[in-house]
Parts: structure tokens; C-alpha cells; sequence
């Protein structure tokens, strides 16, 4: 898959057209937050790298997050990233099994060693000595370390790389780990989702061919460009959130006129993604547009984040029990203060001493 | 630990604890107070006097007119914060789910954006008041940390509410936690300030009105 010196030959040579090509550059500056004029830059530039080596490793995941890419839009915009780069190594895309897909990864490690990319899906587990995942008789951890050495970086794609995802959500039964727990000494680009925008996951690396360094990534090492801003802040229902106006249940009249999901248990006000803007489905909608509620499913711990139909302002978990038992717990001790009280009162009332009017004579 | 991290514990644990500390704070106060005792009064009551203190709860509200004109700011802010206070803690949609969810019932909510505005002319009646406080010298010679500290605590969630709403200082994910955060710190000393009056005011009245009431007092 080496053969040819740069994408844009490769490109000419897949009969992929100048225009899509600079679509897909447009859209992809614009998410990337560069400004319109970057899309012919990018489209330049890009044409000129050579496509790297990218090693992509499955963990413990679902195959939501491939799916997402590669089944986004048909024939799509993203897949155009497969033309970008060399993917030598994927469970579900490459023809190769067994002996001779591990011997690809190997090989493309050795040629590449320090400028190769990494893209992981699905999270790490540590329980049982990592018995829980295993690849060819190894451990996710262990081959996770071993093509991290020589990685130029390191791309978490999807919640559970990124962040635990389902797999970390409490009892997390494996001992599951994001990527971040492990890999300490690489730069990790965090792409969270269940499964991430395509755009997305196509849009950080596209700026990584084309500037060869990270995007400004915000405290959760995610592109800022992309997770900077809430949901509910670019929600097209978001006047009625302002107004009051809530559906109170999925089929009711403030439902069919497309309220606020508030109240239904939409976590817009706390997740940061793109759904609102990118959309989904070459850009059809996004959940909240087809009448449910956002899940946060780009947030860590959005599993454990409570129901997903209870409102952000509800508790997680139930009050009555802690109540009741707050209440004997106070019951009782009023009582025992009670006692202390009037014993005290019986105390001072015994040790009164009258006063007489001989007494003051004295 | 991250934002949602902040949140999740706010919602869940935070929100147990703070309402168990509440809960029991208050019902303890509640014994220590009743089980004072008082002693058992032999005068005759005097007569037309039964609803003192019933009425005392009303009229308490009012300033007494030959007071009024001293303590008109404190009275007017009073209004100002305790109105605002209200109408955000019970006519805001997020705040009336909450109550849906945990007691079963719930009631209308006012327009968000009068919402909002009362719960500035709560922040700002808040911190006139403390103004109000330092600037007068009898005031604030009477205060102690108890006053500051009711007043702090009952400041910090209107003013994260208000910041959350709007999305100022903090990303909103961290704010709205700090929000419930503050509540519960509010939840938990509660009990134990000056603010168990949120509790007791009007047992309170009622008690020193059927008093004075039972002594003949002009009401």
C-alpha cells in the first residue's frame, strides 16, 4: 500500500473528482474551526502528504464507532479518509485473520516506527490480568504498549477509549480503562461519542496530516473546534427551553410540536458535541431533531449519569430511604437531647439556693 | 476527577448526604425546641383574644407603623430577596422537575425569563442587604459569623444558578454542579443557622402571638 508518493496521485489514480475532494476539505475546515479560506489550503496540502501508516486497534468495544465511519453516508465524504492513509492493521476492514494480520501490524510498526498513527476504539481491561480481551493470545494492554512505542500519536476514538465508556460504567466488572490510564508518554487526541460524529474522527486526523500536531484540545483532551460547545446551546429547540415550554411525555402535545426534551431527561445542557450542527446521517438530523432526548454519550461516566429519561435537575439516585432514616436518626437524637435538657433543668433546679431577706442582712 | 465526575456525585451521593444531614437537623431542632417545656400558664386569658396568634402570623409580616420608617430598608429588601428568593426556587421548570421526581407532584412553572430577572433582583436584595449591614452601625455591630455566614449561604446558589443559567465564569457542566453543590451546603447547615427559621417562623409568631394574646396585649 506504499506505492504511491502522495494522496493526491492516489486520489486521481481511485477516480475520486478534484470537487469532492475540496468538499470534503470545506467541511472539514469548518469543523476543525479553521476559517473557509484554510478548505483550499487544506485540499493543497493535503494532496501532498504521503499517506501514513495507521495502526487501528479494537478493544473492548462494539464496532459502533467503525460502523459509524464507514457506514456514514454512501458513497461518503469520511471514507475518503481511507485514501488519506495506509490502514495496515484493522480487525473488521483488513482481508488478512490470523498469523498473517498480526504480521501486518508487526511489519507496518517496523517500517514506520515513529511516525506511524494509532487509533484505538473500545476500552482497555486490567482485571484478571486483561483475561477479559484478548488478540491473537495478547492482552489489550499488552498490545496496546507495544504499538504505542513507536507512535506518533495516539487517537481515542469513541467514549469507551476515551474515557471508560460502557465498559467502565460502575460495576465495570473488567477493570476497564481508557487509553489516557496507560499510555503516559504520547500525545492522545480524545474523539468521544457512542459512537463519534465521522466528521469528527476524519476531521482530527485530516489536521494532523495537514499541520502534523495536535488541534487545541480542551480539558478532556478533546478538540476544542469540534467539543467546545454544549448541545443544548445549538439545539433548535433551545427557544423553547428558554420559554418554558416542555414535553412532558414522548407523545404528548408539546412533543408534536417539538419542545424542549428537558424534562423527558435530554443531558444537552452538559454535553459537548457537534451533533447540533454536524448532524448525522450526511447531515439528516441528530437525535434530539428525531424526538429524543440527548443521551451525553460524548461525556465520561455518561453511563452512570443516572436515567436517561430523568431530567438533568432530578436526583440519580432515591431520597426516600436516606430521608426516612435521616429522620429516625434525628428522632433520636432529639430524644437523647431531650433527656440531657430536662436533666439539666432538674440539676439546676435542685442546686437553687433561696435567698432570704436574713441572708442579705448578713 | 472531571466536570460530569463533579456532577454525577452532586446528584447522587452529595444530594443523600446533604438531605440526610437536613433531614435529620431539622427534626432534632424541632425535639430540642418543643421539648424546652414551658410553664404551665394559671392566669385567666383574657377574653376576644383567641386568634392572637393567628394573627400574629399575618401581622408580623407588616412593620409595625411607628417602626416603619426606620426600618424600611430592611423591610423592602427583605421583600425584594425573600419574593425572588421564592419564585426561583419554586416557579423555575428545572427546579419544579426536581420537585415532580422526588415528591411526586408538581405545579406550574412561570415564564424563564421572569424567573430570571427575580432571581437578579434576589442577588442584587442580597447584596444591598449586606450593604445595608456594614453601612449601619447598630447592624453591624449586632452581627456575628452567623449572620455572614447565613447570608453566604444563601448567596451562592442563586448567584451558580444565575451564573449556570446564563453560562457565565465556569464551563455550565461545572457550574451547575458548584449549583447543587451550594444547595447542599445550604442543606446542611441549615438546620443548624439562624435560617431554621425557614422552619420556625411561623410556629414562632404563632407562639408569641397566643401569648401576648392570653396577657391582654394590643396586637
Amino acid at each position: 500500500m506504499h506505492d504511491e508518493p502522495t494522496l493526491a496521485a492516489h486520489l486521481r489514480r481511485q477516480g475520486i473528482s478534484r470537487r469532492s475532494f475540496l468538499k470534503f476539505c470545506a467541511a472539514t475546515a469548518s469543523l476543525m474551526g479553521m476559517s473557509p479560506s484554510m478548505a483550499a489550503e487544506m485540499a493543497e496540502k493535503l494532496g501532498k502528504v504521503t499517506r501514513p501508516s495507521v495502526i487501528w486497534l479494537s478493544f473492548q468495544e462494539c464496532t459502533g464507532c467503525t460502523e459509524s465511519l464507514t457506514r456514514s453516508h454512501s458513497p461518503s465524504l469520511e471514507s475518503l479518509l481511507f485514501d488519506f492513509i495506509s490502514l495496515d492493521y484493522h480487525h473488521t476492514l483488513q482481508a488478512a485473520s490470523g498469523e498473517a494480520a498480526e504480521h501486518a501490524r508487526e511489519a507496518a510498526m517496523k517500517a514506520n516506527f515513529g511516525n506511524y498513527l494509532v487509533l484505538v476504539d473500545g476500552s482497555i481491561p486490567l482485571g484478571e490480568g486483561g483475561a477479559y480481551s484478548t488478540i491473537a493470545g495478547r492482552t489489550n494492554l499488552d498490545l496496546l504498549q507495544e504499538t504505542a512505542k513507536g507512535a506518533a500519536a495516539i487517537i481515542s476514538i469513541g467514549t469507551c477509549a476515551a474515557y471508560g465508556g460502557i465498559p467502565y460504567a460502575d460495576p465495570n466488572p473488567t477493570g476497564a480503562v481508557p487509553v489516557s490510564a496507560i499510555i503516559k508518554d504520547k500525545p492522545i487526541i480524545n474523539v468521544p461519542g457512542c459512537p463519534p460524529i465521522p466528521l469528527a474522527i476524519t476531521g482530527v486526523v485530516a489536521h494532523y496530516l495537514m499541520f502534523g500536531g495536535l488541534p487545541e484540545l480542551d480539558g478532556l483532551g478533546r478538540p476544542k473546534s469540534i467539543y467546545g460547545e454544549t448541545i443544548h446551546d445549538r439545539c433548535y429547540r433551545r427557544p423553547f427551553y428558554d420559554q418554558g415550554k416542555f414535553a412532558k411525555t414522548f407523545d404528548d402535545e408539546g412533543a408534536r410540536a417539538g419542545w424542549c426534551l428537558f424534562e423527558l431527561g435530554c443531558k444537552g445542557p452538559t454535553t459537548y458535541n457537534a451533533c447540533a450542527t454536524t448532524k448525522w446521517n450526511g447531515g439528516t438530523s441528530f437525535p434530539i431533531e428525531s424526538g429524543h432526548g440527548c443521551l451525553g454519550c460524548s461525556e465520561p461516566n455518561f453511563w452512570d449519569a443516572g436515567s436517561f429519561y430523568k431530567a438533568l435537575s432530578a436526583p440519580i439516585s432515591p431520597l426516600g430511604k436516606a430521608a426516612a432514616a435521616a429522620a429516625a436518626a434525628g428522632a433520636a437524637a432529639g430524644v437523647a437531647i431531650t433527656f440531657h435538657n430536662r436533666s439539666a433543668k432538674a440539676k439546676a433546679k435542685a442546686a437553687h439556693q433561696t435567698v432570704t431577706v436574713k441572708d442579705l442582712e448578713k | 476527577m472531571s466536570h460530569m465526575d463533579l456532577l454525577i456525585w452532586a446528584r447522587g451521593t452529595g444530594l443523600q448526604l446533604a438531605l440526610g444531614v437536613f433531614v435529620a437537623g431539622m427534626v432534632l431542632r424541632f425535639f430540642e425546641i418543643y421539648s424546652l417545656g414551658r410553664k404551665p400558664d394559671l392566669s385567666t386569658p383574657r377574653p376576644g383574644k383567641a386568634w392572637a396568634g393567628w394573627k400574629t402570623i399575618v401581622s408580623r409580616s407588616f412593620p409595625h407603623p411607628s417602626m416603619a420608617k426606620r426600618t424600611y430598608p430592611t423591610v423592602v429588601l427583605g421583600y425584594i430577596f425573600h419574593i425572588g428568593f421564592f419564585v426561583a426556587l419554586l416557579f423555575f421548570a428545572p427546579h419544579i422537575r426536581l420537585f415532580r421526581e422526588t415528591a411526586g407532584f408538581g405545579w406550574p412553572a412561570l415564564p424563564t425569563p421572569l424567573v430570571d430577572a427575580m432571581a437578579l433582583a434576589a442577588i442584587i436584595g442580597l447584596l444591598m442587604t449586606l450593604g445595608y449591614r456594614l453601612y449601619h452601625p447598630v447592624k453591624r455591630f449586632l452581627s456575628n459569623f452567623d449572620d455572614y455566614l447565613a447570608w453566604t449561604l444563601t448567596l451562592l446558589p442563586l448567584l451558580t444558578g444565575y451564573m449556570a443559567f446564563h453560562h457565565l465564569l465556569l464551563p455550565y457542566t461545572l457550574m451547575l454542579a458548584v449549583h447543587i453543590l451550594s444547595v447542599e451546603l445550604l442543606l446542611v447547615f441549615l438546620p443548624f443557622t439562624k435560617l431554621v427559621h425557614v422552619g420556625t417562623i411561623f410556629v414562632s409568631r404563632w407562639y408569641n402571638g397566643d401569648m401576648l394574646g392570653h396577657k391582654g396585649a394590643r396586637l
